[in-house]
């Protein structure tokens, strides 16, 4: 006992006064440079997606009244210049980020929710279930993303489809413009599209996770006390598995960025005036740039779209980093990272 | 080893079958009426009823599906609602110009990734390093459309250059003016490439760090060999093993990114095809080509699946 008391004696000791939060923060962001750019870029956006109206110096839709205000070069007045139509560049893409980062979050907290569901299902239950569930993931996984993404919107985008009529029919979400985002209902709808891609994705992997964590004496334990299965999934299961979703959400906001970005720009995704990075890509504005040389309606939005999914990945680069000392080579960088060729 | 063959090809039968049947659901079921889509504003209740007669739509389900299947096993992926011609034709006609595209970029995304991936694990926090990791980060965040975009508008803006394309009809053959055609088609790989490229830069990187730290490397190292045997012989066939996997997965995404990259430098291929399909609503064609990449996919990653037994014995009797 004695000795006992006097090691923490000594450790007490040892304890340097603790470091306000603003110095950890300080130190972090000097030890993982491109992390903190990287955070430094994703809050411009937010703060670009959530305060658009009070951000962009115009109205994203305000067509110009005469021919003078089109086509103009990046100028003092508008810093990224007007489109075909006088609308100005700088104004769309920040109301782009709304837009993306609205159908990324939609998309993976719908995605993750389902994906964990099945995941949690299949791995807790096994054999018939299982094996159900796996097979139907399989048949999902054997088709390219974005060959799956277009095949599933192609059939709910149209306004006939029985998705797009449940919606309309049986729910409050608003068919016309809300939240600054028109034709909602559209976006809504391509937001689940996304979702199950990422759905598929996150129930694979909780599904390995949950196979390893039920063989752990406690969830033994809640069954010998006569715990339900429902409740073991939901209290002694579901807590472990959280972390991981929460990760792979991470991993997968930035691919569902793309996504709608890509979608968009294949002009099957975000219908037009709405201001899209994916869709200010296409169309007049990519016949303007290509032909006319008139660059900046494309460029500007493109930049957006790259940076924001740079963000992200320099945050994960930093993550893996500090969680994973082997890959440390100097500082940043780090693993394997995902494409989907987007 | 072929009992490992056998094995992997008898799972992939219930994933075909359940791609086929997928997509099959997919276009015929859920999106309503088919006929009503193909005659489209002309319709009376007979030309309606005529249209299905036609393609099958009053048979009970599981005989169109039958029927549908019996005609995909003999190459017959039906017509085109638009164009009334057969999908096989255009497919024949558009195939080489993806699968060259594909190959191609498969290439470049290998040279890109392998080399500066080994060369920055082999020094790791120098600048090499450095620079490689920046750009793999870069690369892996750059969408290929967008620098498809950026190379056509500032390669004609600075140099007067554009990629010759199918628009213009300036291309040619690969094998009647390979310089043209590979002038067609070089910048579209390289665009297709980037997003790969990066991630096998990466993953060729940590994995090259891991195995460097076993014994057996320390073990070349003091035995006197020089580094690049070192490296050669011994490092790179066991770090490769991970890569292996990870380009039938890239496979994937570069068809995916073909879509894309395609209808940017207007390349007549299979990926343009889908994209005008789906604008047009023009199933048939939907459906035949999901079904087409699908099965693509899976077959190359079978392929990639096999290789990679016959690369490392370990797997096979695992």
């Amino acid at each position: 006992m004695a000795t006992e008391a006097a090691v923490s004696i000594e450790l007490e000791e040892r304890i340097r006064p603790r470091k306000p939060l603003w110095r950890k923060l300080a130190s972090l962001a000097y030890h993982h440079p491109l992390g903190a750019i990287g955070v430094f870029i994703l809050i411009v956006m937010l703060i670009c997606a959530v305060f658009s109206s009070l951000v962009s110096p115009y109205d994203p839709y305000q067509v110009a009244h005469s021919t003078a205000q089109i086509k103009q070069a990046p100028s003092l007045s508008h810093p990224f210049g007007t489109d075909r139509l006088g609308r100005d560049v700088l104004s769309r893409t920040i109301w782009g980020a709304r837009i993306s980062m609205f159908i990324g979050a939609v998309a993976v907290i719908f995605g993750s929710t389902f994906g964990t569901f099945f995941g949690v299902l299949s791995g807790y239950f096994g054999k018939l279930i299982d094996s159900l569930i796996q097979r139907c993931i399989d048949v999902l996984l054997a088709i390219p993303a974005l060959v799956l993404l277009l095949a599933i919107i192609s059939v709910t985008s149209d306004p006939n489809s029985a998705v797009h009529k449940f919606f309309h029919n049986y729910t409050p979400i608003p068919e016309g413009t809300w939240l600054g985002m028109p034709e909602f209902l559209k976006l809504f709808v391509m937001c689940l599209g996304i979702s199950v891609a990422v759905a598929v994705g996150t129930a694979r992997v909780v599904r390995g996770a949950v196979l390893s964590l039920k063989e752990n004496v406690y969830i033994e334990a809640a069954r010998a006390m006569g715990a339900s299965d429902r409740r073991i999934m939901m209290r002694h299961i579901l807590p472990n598995v959280l972390a991981l979703v929460v990760v792979l959400s991470t991993i997968f906001l930035p691919l569902a960025i793309l996504a709608e970005a890509a979608i968009s720009f294949l002009g099957l995704g975000v219908p037009q005036p709405t201001a899209s990075w994916g869709a200010d890509l296409t169309g007049n504005n990519q016949n303007d740039a290509i032909n006319h040389a008139i660059w900046w309606p494309v460029f500007f939005p493109g930049l957006a779209l790259s940076l924001t999914v740079l963000a992200f990945n320099m945050i994960g680069d930093s993550i893996r980093d500090i969680s994973d000392p082997r890959l440390r080579g100097g500082g940043g960088g780090g693993g394997g990272g995902s494409s989907t060729g987007f | 080893m072929r009992e490992f063959i056998l094995r992997r090809c008898l799972l992939l039968v219930p994933i075909i079958v359940g791609v086929s049947f997928l997509t099959f659901l997919i276009f015929r079921v859920i999106p309503g009426d088919a006929a009503v889509l193909i005659c489209q504003f002309q319709c009376t209740p007979e030309t309606l009823h005529d249209i299905r007669h036609s393609i099958g739509l009053d048979q009970p389900f599981y005989e169109q599906y039958y029927n549908w299947l019996k005609g995909v096993v003999q190459g017959d992926f039906g017509t085109s609602a638009q164009t009334h011609l057969p999908v096989t034709t255009e497919l024949q006609r558009r195939y080489p110009n993806t699968l060259e595209l594909l190959v191609l970029s498969l290439l470049f995304s290998l040279v890109l990734g392998i080399a500066p991936g080994i060369l920055s694990a082999v020094r790791p926090g120098t600048i090499i390093d450095f620079l490689v990791r920046l750009i793999s980060v870069f690369w892996l965040s750059i969408p290929s459309f967008y620098l498809a975009i950026l190379i056509i508008t500032f390669g004609a803006e600075w140099f007067g250059w554009s990629p010759p394309n199918f628009a213009t009809g300036k291309t040619a053959g690969l094998f009647s003016d390979p310089a043209t055609n590979l002038e067609t088609f070089v910048f579209p790989a390289l665009v297709l490439s980037v997003g790969s490229a990066a991630v096998i830069m990466r993953l060729t990187r940590s994995s090259m760090l891991e195995v460097m730290r076993n014994d057996f490397i320390r073990t070349a190292y003091s035995k006197g060999l020089r580094e690049r045997a070192v490296v050669w012989r011994h490092a790179l066939k066991n770090a490769m093993i991970p890569v292996a996997t990870i380009i039938g997965l890239q496979i994937g995404g570069l068809i995916g990114g073909a879509l894309l990259v395609e209808s940017v430098f207007s390349i007549n291929g299979i990926g343009n095809y889908l994209v005008v399909g789906i604008e047009t609503r023009d199933l048939p064609v939907v459906q035949s080509l999901v079904l087409i990449f699908a099965l693509a996919y899976v077959l190359i990653n079978l392929i990639v699946d096999v290789s990679y037994a016959w690369l490392d014995p370990r797997i096979r009797y695992a």
